[in-house]
């Protein structure tokens, strides 16, 4: 069953820009939480844990066929529907949200999974469904379906961030399969309609994070807080930054979450225009890559499970570095491999995995 | 159908490639651009942000400069003292920090947080000080419990030191904590709130001088304002140093004599007007204001009915009584309605219009001149002769030497009495003089006032010859390292305008009053030194004019109020003077028993042979100048 050629193909070049950027993020947590007197471990060695953890998850995930993936498909969907709807009720809540199922002593969080679920059932859609000309507005209610269900329950959570990425996600998948010019029309004016709308379905907090990304400067001290402060540390680094452990704004802890959400701020702050360039190069190689992967899949299913992951990492790094620049409003979305954090790790690996599994599996007709 | 050969629509899925390449790449390169934006367009001011972000300007408090008296010896200095204060973003619970400190320090809670109230305006980064000047066994206990007191600081700060405590108070004066009223006004533009200014005396009239300047420090500090390093600092520099013309151990000697009394001494260098004691009892510690007075103690303060706050020396006004008779004397001299040897007959009354008027004593002087009516106080002589000099040419002579006037001394409220004539008489009360008024003046009663300051100069004037100088306490102004900034050199206001045959008449009469065996002053002779003077007594303020109106005291209380002020006027040497006092005691009743004996220890103080050498200094303080000084330092 198992192929030596697959030792031969197996995607050296993805695994090496992952582990890359993993340490870099590592180094930058070590820099970013070093004036920290914590009990117990500090947080960058949980997350030299966290990634042989995920490194662990990517490798065994390559030893099946991803193909078998399709057909567990709907099964794993609709597991995933019945833990968010669990969440809901049985969850744990915290700051507000409820996001954590526990199971023993550990704490499950379902929508992470629903992406990585999500991606095989849209996959499994519509490399069964392909159509040459585009999808009609009738033919895309079906993978719509697979889509809101989820989003629904997660902004029920709720969980703004997430809920975007999954639409962001689907909607990046649906257009590569290709869409009929007046669905695409349509389908326009009601994401404007259901925008327009849904702003009147926001909880306060979100609301109110909105208007901040608009003008920061209504609450300097409140929830403008956290742009302001993350922006005067990236714009501080200037070109060559202030040097590793030197970043007043991440040392000072004046920066907000910095070892989470923020991470980056405090990598701007200390390697400047230069180091966030090659930490860019990096995460645009990933990307590329997993187009590339993509590109020269097997099959449909895994041209389109490559291009979900792809889309899933890509929209992580997009909407983070744009949360940190103050480009986008504060949306709590972590930056895969460089945020701390062990479900956002997993996840990033589970799909870096998948990725490796269709990238070996490439050449085997 | 599992195999798809990317064969036919190969052209197509490029394209479709491209578009996911394409927005990809757009993204990335619009993070770079606004990363270009954000680090290398704004850049600076970011950096800039950054810097202000985690750097605060601290204020140094400069240490205000010393006061010495005219040889160097120290009055008034600073020493190390510990401020308990909160640092407001470290506090955990308020109520609960204040309520465990409130136990530690001794007092209501409630007032802590009033306190608090009070400053919470402070920059937040400065602590709020809640408690000065703690003992340093409250200092243990607190910093062996600090870890259960989250937010709470000690600080060292100087702390304005009265090493003689009550010793020449009211000059001094005090400092305390600027008001949010006075931080609006121009005197104080470049003040903080927190910051101590003079309130009274030379603390207030010298501010300028004994401030100093702030320094500051740069200081790096994190989220919470927690100071983690220092970056720069800009030291305070010390206010200047004030060499006043006091000399210290004839002040002592002077505050030590009163005792018990109430009243008011100033001792005069005859020949430069240098003040060399002033003193005014009841005093109080002005330290009760430097580290913040309570408002017991103010209230005992303000209720002392021998209103310890007033500077009697220069703002109590007092009918000079018979120490005037010198003015009264000089001025029929100088008129030519009498000689030294013009003899009244004294009966122990005397008529005027047709109200009665008495001597002292109701027996009768008998025949007496102008050296007998001197050194016996005689009022009857005075009585007569004043009707012969008239008003005008008495209240001449007493300006000519000195009275009725101030003397814009750095110091409040001083008063500059009344020497009555007609025209002021029409003025205020819009009547003619009366002889009997005269008569009356004569003696130094009635609308006649005087400070004990203008006593001391008329004295001075007297024992010079007629040279009016200005009293002044200030001598020299220098740099804390010595370099001298301000001198004052002595004023004469005027020179002798008196005939010097008739001054020495005059002269006569007051050395009997002490040397004579019938003089009213004998209490204050001395073996060494000839002493002149002049003894009064001051009728006290009628009953209606009691301060303590309508309210019930008892019997004792108001016998005492009632008792005539007790003065005397001296200078000495008699035959080369060097010094002049006026005393004054209040209800001490004759000036000969109650002032006399103070004067005479301030000359025995000031000629007696060996007497520099032998006395036992007071305990010098040690200069805490020299010591650290930087401020607020964290314990």
């Amino acid at each position: 069953m198992f192929d030596r050629r697959l030792i031969g193909n197996f995607d050296w070049p993805l695994v090496l820009l992952v582990i890359l950027t993993t340490i870099i993020g590592i180094l930058n947590l070590y820099s970013a939480t070093s004036s920290w007197n914590m009990l117990g471990q500090p947080v960058y060695m949980k997350q030299l844990y966290w990634l042989a953890l995920g490194l662990t998850v990517a490798l065994s995930l390559t030893i099946f066929n991803y193909r078998h993936l399709e057909h567990m498909a709907i099964g794993a969907y609709l597991g995933c529907i019945g833990l968010l709807a669990g969440v809901l009720i049985f969850g744990k809540t915290s700051m507000g949200a409820t996001r954590w199922i526990n199971i023993g002593s550990f704490n499950l969080q379902p929508s992470e999974i629903t992406k990585i679920v999500l991606i095989i059932a849209l996959a499994a859609y519509f490399s069964r469904h392909e159509s040459p000309i585009g999808y009609s507005l009738t033919e895309l209610i079906a993978p719509g379906i697979l889509l809101i269900m989820p989003v629904v329950l997660i902004i029920k959570q709720p969980d703004l961030g997430t809920a975007m990425l999954l639409i962001f996600i689907g909607a990046t998948m649906a257009l590569f399969a290709g869409i009929q010019r007046w669905a695409m029309t349509a389908l326009s004016l009601l994401a404007t309609a259901a925008l327009s709308g849904g702003w009147f379905l926001l909880h306060g907090y979100q609301k109110e994070r909105i208007r901040t990304f608009l003008d920061p400067e209504r609450d300097p001290l409140g929830t403008g807080y956290h742009i302001i402060q993350s922006k005067i540390a990236v714009g501080s680094g200037g070109f060559w930054g202030k040097g590793f452990m030197h970043g007043t704004q991440s040392q000072l802890s004046f920066l907000p979450e910095r070892h989470t959400d923020f991470a980056f701020s405090v990598f701007a702050e200390e390697w400047g225009f230069m180091g966030s360039m090659i930490l860019l190069s990096l995460y645009l190689g990933i990307v590329l890559w997993g187009i590339y992967i993509a590109r020269k899949a097997d099959s449909s299913f895994g041209m389109y499970l490559a291009i979900g992951i792809t889309a899933m990492i890509f929209w992580h790094i997009v909407v983070n570095l744009g949360m940190v620049i103050g480009l986008l409003p504060v949306v709590g979305v972590p930056l895969p491999l460089f945020s701390y954090g062990g479900t956002s790790m997993l996840t990033t690996m589970i799909g870096i995995g998948l990725l490796l599994n269709i990238s070996m599996r490439r050449f085997m007709f | 159908m599992a195999l798809n050969s990317p064969q036919p629509d190969d052209i197509s899925r490029r394209k479709r490639f491209m578009w996911l390449i394409l927005p990809a790449i757009f993204l990335f390169a619009l993070i770079g651009l606004r990363l270009w934006t954000l680090q290398i367009i704004y850049g600076e001011r970011y950096e800039l942000l950054s810097q202000k972000n985690r750097t605060r300007y601290i204020p140094i408090a400069a240490p205000r400069g010393a006061i010495y008296d005219r040889d160097g010896l120290l009055l008034v200095d600073n020493r190390p003292s510990f401020t308990v204060s909160a640092l407001r973003q470290e506090v955990v619970d308020k109520q609960l920090l204040l309520q465990n400190l409130a136990t530690y320090l001794n007092c209501d809670w409630h007032q802590l947080d009033q306190d608090w109230n009070k400053r919470r305006y402070f920059p937040q980064y400065r602590p709020i000080p809640l408690k000065q000047d703690i003992d340093r066994a409250v200092l243990e206990r607190l910093a062996e419990n600090s870890v259960t007191l989250p937010g709470m600081l000690i600080e060292v700060q100087p702390m304005r030191a009265y090493p003689f405590r009550e010793v020449a108070a009211h000059l001094f004066g005090h400092i305390g904590a600027i008001t949010q009223e006075e931080l609006g006004r121009e005197t104080y533009r470049d003040y903080n709130a927190g910051d101590f200014i003079g309130k009274t005396g030379l603390e207030k009239h010298l501010e300028s001088y004994l401030r100093g300047t702030a320094g500051e420090k740069l200081v790096e500090v994190d989220v919470k304002g927690k100071q983690l390093r220092q970056l720069q600092v800009r030291p305070a520099l010390p206010g200047n140093s004030v060499f006043l013309t006091l000399q210290l151990d004839l002040q002592l000697r002077t505050e030590q004599a009163f005792g018990d009394h109430a009243g008011a001494a100033v001792v005069l260098d005859v020949n430069n007007g240098e003040i060399l004691a002033m003193v005014s009892r009841p005093a109080f510690d002005p330290e009760m204001f430097a580290r913040g007075i309570t408002s017991k103690e103010w209230s005992a303060l303000v209720n002392n009915p021998s209103n310890p706050l007033q500077d009697k020396s220069l703002s109590g006004q007092y009918p000079p009584g018979s120490t005037y008779k010198m003015v009264t004397a000089l001025a029929a001299l100088q008129s030519g309605a009498i000689t030294p040897n013009t003899i009244i007959d004294c009966a122990g009354r005397t008529t005027i219009g047709n109200r009665d008027f008495r001597c002292w004593k109701k027996t009768g002087h008998g025949a007496t001149n102008l050296r007998k009516a001197l050194r016996e106080s005689c009022d009857v002589w005075f009585y007569e002769v004043s009707l012969r000099v008239g008003v005008e040419r008495m209240s001449t002579m007493a300006r000519q030497l000195g009275l009725g006037r101030s003397y814009d001394l750095p110091l409040d409220n001083e008063k500059s009495g009344l020497i009555p004539d007609k025209k002021w008489k029409l003025q205020r009360y819009n009547l003619p003089w009366y002889p009997g008024e005269t008569a009356i003046a004569a003696i130094g009663q009635g609308y006649v006032l005087a400070t004990p300051l203008q006593l001391a100069v008329m004295t001075a004037t007297i024992a010079n010859g007629g040279t009016l100088y200005r009293p002044q306490i200030l001598k020299t102004i220098t740099t804390p390292k010595g370099k001298t900034i301000k001198t004052y050199a002595p004023e004469k206001i005027h020179d002798s305008r008196l005939n010097q045959q008739q001054l020495n008449y005059v002269k006569q009469g007051m050395e009997e009053v002490v040397n004579h065996p019938r003089g009213t002053g004998k209490s204050s002779a001395l073996p060494y030194v000839m002493v002149a003077g002049k003894t009064g007594t001051a009728q006290v303020i009628r009953m209606k004019d009691d301060p303590i109106d309508g309210e019930l005291i008892d019997v004792e209380e108001i016998a005492y109020r009632h008792r005539d002020h007790a003065l005397f006027v001296a200078y000495a040497p008699a035959k080369k003077p060097q010094i002049a006092v006026a005393i004054i005691v209040e209800h001490g009743q004759h000036g000969g028993s109650a002032a006399g004996p103070i004067a005479r220890q301030i000359f025995e103080q000031y000629f007696a042979p060996g007497k520099k050498e032998n006395s036992s200094q007071p305990e010098r303080p040690i200069n805490i100048n020299q010591q650290n000084h930087t401020g607020a330092n964290d314990v």
